[in-house]
Formats: C-alpha cells, structure tokens, sequence
C-alpha cells in the first residue's frame, strides 16, 4: 500500500483523459413499466475518464449504469460502447460485457467457488484463457487487491471488505477497457470502506476509465474528474469536482449536498 | 464489576489489558457436557430419558426373543415353522429368497443382475464420491474420469446384462452421440478446408450431427446390429440368453425402475425448471402444462395408462415393452416434481448471481451450468432425495397392474396354502429392504450438504 493511497490522496497527475470516446449515450430513456426512469440520457465518457454518478435514491443512477452493460435494458435511445452498439444481438452483449467490468453493492461473489476460482471463471470461459494463465492473471489482481493469502479460501469466510476488494479483483481479471461501480462501498461496516476506496483510488492513477455510482464524496473530491448528479431519472447537473461542490448552479444538487455534507 | 477502577461519578473507563481467552467450564465439554446437554437438560428432559430407557429395557426382550432367538429358519411351510418355534417364521424368506431378489428371473442366469448390481455400485462410487476409504486421493483422482466414462455407459452394460440377447443392440445406442458428434465434425472440416460454404447464421453442422444421429437411432443403427449380430450370433461375450421383462420380479424390478428413474428424472426435471423459468413463452408454457398435468394426476392412473392405453400413442407395430412403459411413466411422474423441487432451488438465489454472471460476459448455458445449477441443487438437495426416496418407494405400486414386484409376490406367496396366514415376516422383509436403500439415500445427501457447505466451513 503506498504513503498516497494511504492516506486517500489520489495523484491527478497519473489520471489522463485521452479524447478517445468509449460510451456514447444519445438520447437514451427507460421505462419499468409505466414508469418512466431514465428520462432522455445524454453521456460522453471518454477513455481515461473517473465519473462519479450521485443523486438520491430512486433517481435512476443504478440503473443509468447497469444499462451501460445491459443487465438492464434500454426502451429508446443508442448505447455505443466501444464503438459496440448496444441492441438485442446477443453478440454485441457478450462483447460489451466481456469488455466492461462490473462491481456491485452486495458483491455479488459466487459462493460455491473459492477466491481463485471465482478470479479464473470468466478469463477461462469467455476469454477462452488457459487455466494456467488465467491462475497467474488471478493471483496477480489478488496481490494488488493485497489478499493473495486467500485465495483458496470460500468468499463466507472473508470479510464484506475483502469480498468487494476479491469482485475488484474478479472484475480485473477480464482486463476490462471500462469498470462500472454500482455503490461499492454502501454495504460495508464503516471500517472497511477505506480499504476499498483505497484499491479505487489505485485503480484510477492507471488510467483505468470509471463510473462510479457512490456517496463518498472524499472520493468525487480526489478522484472524479466529473461528477454528474440525478434526480427524477434525468442529469441535472455535471461539472468538475470543485465547482461541483464549491458552487453547485441548480436548486436541486444545492438540497442534496447540503444534506449528505451537512452534517 | 470488581475491575472497574471508582472513579467517582465520571464516566470514564479505561481497560488497560485486553483479556486472553479462557477454556470453557469443563462441565460444558466432552460426555459429561453432550450428556448434560442432550439427555438430563433439567428435570423435564431427564424424566424422559429416564421413562424411554425403560421403554427400551421393555421391549427389546420381546422383540429379540420373537425376531432372533424363538425364530425359525429352516421349514417348508407355515405350520411346520409354528410347531419349530414360537418367534418369527424367516423359513418364508428363506424357502423365496430367490423369488423376492429376482423374480422369475432363470436361476442358472442369476449371475447377470448379480454382476450389474455390483457394476452398479461401482458406477455410482464413481459418479458420487470425491474420495473412496481404502483409495488413496490421488489414485481415484486420477481413474475418476475414466470412471466416469464407465458410469455414463453403465446403463447399457445393465440392460444388455438383465435382459440379453446381442450385444450390438446396446452398443448401437451408446455409439449414436458418437455418429452425431463425427457428423458434425466432418461437416465442419469440409467447411473450413474447402472454402466456406455454409451460411454463417445456421448452426448447419450441429444440425446435420442432429440429423445424422436421429437416423442412426431410427435405422441406420438397425440395419448394423442385425447384420452384425447376423454374423456372430453365438459368440459368448457378445451373446447372451434373452430374458423377458415379465421374468423380471422383486427387488430386482424395484431397483431397476427406482434407479432408472432416479437418473432420467433429475436432468428431465432440471430442463423443466429452466424451461418454466425462461421466459420464452411457449417453451414456458409448455413446461407449465407438462408439470402442472403429471403432477395433478396420481402415479396409480398413469401407471395403469402405462399398462393399457400407452401402445395407443405409438404405431401399431411398435410393441413397446410393459416395464419400458412403466419406466417412462415413473420417470415422467418423477421429474414433475424434481422439476418444482428444483423451480424451488433457482427462486432461492439472490439475483445478484445472474447479474454478476452476466456483467461478466458468460452465455446462458454457461452461467446456468457454473454459477447457478450448483448452487440451486445444493439447497436443492434435501428435497431432490426426498423425491428420489418417494419415487423409491413408489414403485411398489406397479403390484397393482401385474408386474410382480416384491409387493405382489408377498401377495402370491400369502396365497399359497404352505404359507396361507403368514404376514409379518413378509412385510418386514420387504420394509428392510427399502429402509436400507432410503436410508442409504439419506446418508449420502448428508454427506453431500456437509461436503458443499462452503459458507459455513
């Protein structure tokens, strides 16, 4: 762990956005339903980019990113990611998915498998990668992670810190071009959000593109290089982090952050 | 409370040394403990174990006296045994072992179901255990798969070896996969070493293994056995005496229809359940009726439109085998339930598992046999043997159309003027028979739960 993460300072330095756009989302709405909850979403993402999605809940922010590898599906509108288009061809899906990393609230681990297998899974299946590799592969993200001592264990045994940092890892394995973050750290005791902060922040200072759906506002603070609040299924603002907070323009975000930061 | 400093009226606490851990009180531990625990919990729970040791001490002379020591095993008939003995009559069983075990089966062929039993045994260590006492662990993980191989092929062996006949009958059906399987490679090849000329969008060589297969198993598989078994008729290994399904009785039969079913209704009754959760609307709906309409109807009715109106579904030169038919309408039966059993087991899991299986880029089958299967038939398992064990246990009901199970020689045995009046001794056989086979059954799910139990370890 170095002195930086440590001491949850993320290096912007390290962070570069190329101007290579790798999720265009024109014009995109959602129905569940009769209800509509994402209402006309218009998003650039470009490679390198840490977007932290916020809003109060119910207003379509989960569901604004799990449309993004179509665990949800989209009514009207294009998805483009990586120059795929999201439709119903199974194809594209699969792409995508194998493309597009995802980490969620309550993990999400597969409980029948251990630590390691759970890492290979996906690189030996879909990848087609050989077991040896794909163990390699595992054991590498695990070190980073900073759990390699467990990974023979069964995810019960681990704690919800060490479960979300294993589906980082498990995530990582793929080698994704883009991680989507569904509120990783909304289920873990307080003292573990750090650890997977920490490993996030990491993370970023590759290069690595993000959408993180989170209330951790440190974190948009130090990482974020744009942060986009939601409300009612639509984006009513976006900005940079420190107009964002310092000087939010619409009425809405002004209620919202006086209440997460008001206290 | 005697630690805590005084400290006046304030608040304050400070422990300036953790504690180490202490054993338990050794009363709580060991015999003493699990007898304290488990049998003299206070004055209630000590009144009853009290009230059913005596019980016990009250019955078991009776009972061992009437079943072992007053009992008779040698007698040709009903009243000879009574004038021998006072207990039990065991001469019944003794005289009928033969009967009971195999039916009508030929005595000098009792070999075969002797031998597939044991084949059995072997296919089933191999198909269920990790590990085998007596084996060491990388020795069987090493002729595991193998093993496999042979547990997959098992069921051929057994039928060749029960009902006889040519061998080329049997190895006909074991091969069509594999006529299926070159098919479609061969397909393939041509593809790719002459050009492609098939359309991208059809799965074409799957479908000409399909087709290939359907007609080596409607004909073309025919044709070889007879010619084959034209050739070498009587050549021993490859030959044996035919014997009739209606030969076929006792234990014998219950354990060919309770295994047979057993084993087709789990994957029946897993793609059932897939299909009635797919959201595919006829394939659902289908699914739906099938499982709704068998499990609505009792096993008796299907077991006598099996022995009557079955025939009239298929050509009328077809002349389907009576315990064929009863085998398919036991397994039909059975896999409706496996398949709500194992609906049952799918609702059970969180849908983060199919989400995370499918941000993860895995198809439907692959998610569906690697993340969900194992985890819906773990908590699954109690009830799957469940099944099995009714299933089991239900093939005594095919005493009711005629087939001479174990139930309906006890039947013909009461009516025999040697042993008119005897009944006990004849149902406690038969009742011991299914214990052990259920019991056994029991035992292994335990063994499975303790063994998959991954999140409790």
């Amino acid at each position: 762990m170095n002195e930086v993460a440590q001491d949850m300072t993320a290096d912007r330095a390290k962070m570069a956005v190329s101007d290579e756009e790798v999720i265009q989302i024109r014009s995109m709405n959602k129905w569940y339903g009769d209800f509509h909850v994402l209402r006309d979403i218009n998003l650039t993402v470009n490679r390198g980019e840490r977007i932290v999605v916020c809003g109060p809940s119910g207003s379509g922010k989960s569901t604004l990113i799990r449309c993004i590898n179509r665990l949800e599906e989209h009514q009207a509108g294009d998805i483009i990611v990586d120059g795929t288009e999201l439709n119903s061809d199974l194809k594209n899906i699969d792409k995508i998915r194998a493309e597009v990393g995802m980490v969620f609230q309550h993990f999400n681990l597969f409980p029948h498998l251990t630590i390691l297998e759970n890492c290979t899974l996906a690189p030996i299946w879909v990848r087609k990668t050989p077991k040896k590799d794909a163990e390699e592969t595992a054991m590498h993200f695990l070190t980073k992670v900073k759990i390699p001592e467990q990974a023979n264990k069964y995810p019960g045994q681990l704690s919800g810190g060490q479960q979300q940092r294993v589906a980082i890892a498990r995530a990582l394995c793929m080698r994704p071009r883009i991680m989507l973050f569904d509120e990783p750290t909304s289920a873990l005791d307080p003292e573990m959000i750090k650890e997977v902060l920490d490993t996030m922040i990491s993370l970023a200072e590759e290069g690595m593109t993000m959408i993180c759906v989170t209330h951790e506002m440190g974190f948009a603070r130090q990482v974020a290089n744009r942060v986009i609040f939601m409300d009612q299924g639509q984006i009513v603002e976006q900005n940079e982090p420190e107009p964002f907070f310092n000087d939010p323009q619409s009425d809405r975000t002004k209620l919202f952050l006086s209440q997460i930061l008001g206290h | 409370m005697t630690d805590m400093p005084n400290t006046g009226n304030s608040a304050l606490y400070v422990r300036r040394e953790m504690l180490a851990q202490q054993p338990p009180p050794p009363s709580t531990v060991g015999v003493v403990g699990w007898l304290r625990e488990n049998l003299f919990r206070g004055p209630v729970n000590s009144t009853i174990t009290v009230l059913i040791l005596l019980m016990i001490l009250w019955l078991a002379p009776g009972i061992a006296s009437w079943a072992f020591i007053d009992a008779t095993w040698n007698a040709k008939s009903l009243s000879e045994c009574r004038q021998l003995g006072e207990g039990a009559c065991w001469a019944v069983i003794v005289e009928r072992f033969g009967q009971f075990i195999y039916g009508f089966y030929p005595a000098e062929e009792r070999w075969r179901p002797n031998l597939a039993f044991l084949l059995m045994l072997l296919a089933f260590a191999f198909a269920l255990f990790d590990e085998v006492p007596g084996v060491s662990k990388e020795v069987w993980a090493r002729i595991r798969p193998g093993g496999l191989v042979f547990s997959a092929v098992f069921p051929f062996i057994a039928y060749w070896l029960i009902w006889g006949g040519s061998i080329w009958g049997p190895i006909g059906l074991v091969a069509t996969p594999v006529v299926g399987y070159f098919a479609a490679v061969g397909v393939d090849k041509l593809n790719s070493q002459y050009g492609p000329f098939l359309p991208d969008t059809l799965p074409v060589p799957s479908i000409v293994g399909l087709v290939a297969a359907l007609v080596w198993l409607l004909g073309g598989m025919q044709l070889v056995a007879g010619a084959l078994t034209a050739i070498s008729p009587e050549f021993f290994p490859l030959w044996l005496p035919a014997v009739e399904s209606k030969s076929l009785g006792g234990f014998l039969l219950a354990t060919i229809i309770g295994v047979a079913g057993i084993v087709l209704s789990l994957p029946i009754g897993i793609l059932l359940a897939l299909g009635r959760r797919s959201g595919l609307f006829f394939i659902q709906t289908v699914c739906i009726v099938f499982i709704e309409c068998m499990r609505g109807v009792p096993l008796i009715t299907l077991l006598f439109v099996a022995s009557t109106t079955l025939s009239f579904l298929f050509p009328p030169d077809s002349n389907l085998d009576e315990l064929l038919r009863v085998v398919i309408m036991v397994t039909i039966f059975a896999s409706a339930y496996m398949a709500e059993v194992i609906r049952g087991g799918l609702a059970s899991l969180p849908p983060g598992q199919y989400e995370a299986a499918d941000a993860m880029g895995l198809n439907y089958w692959q998610a569906t046999r690697l993340i969900i299967m194992p985890q819906a038939l773990k908590v699954s398992i109690p009830n799957i043997v469940n099944t099995f064990i009714g299933l089991f246990k239900d093939t005594t009901l095919v005493a009711v159309i005629g087939l001479l199970d174990v139930i309906g020689l006890i039947t013909a045995t009461r009516a025999d003027s040697a042993w008119n009046g005897i009944n006990w001794e004849l149902y406690i056989f038969a009742a011991l028979f299914f214990f052990i086979a259920c019991f056994a059954m029991s035992r292994y799910s335990m063994y499975l739960e303790r063994k998959l139990a991954t999140d409790r370890r």
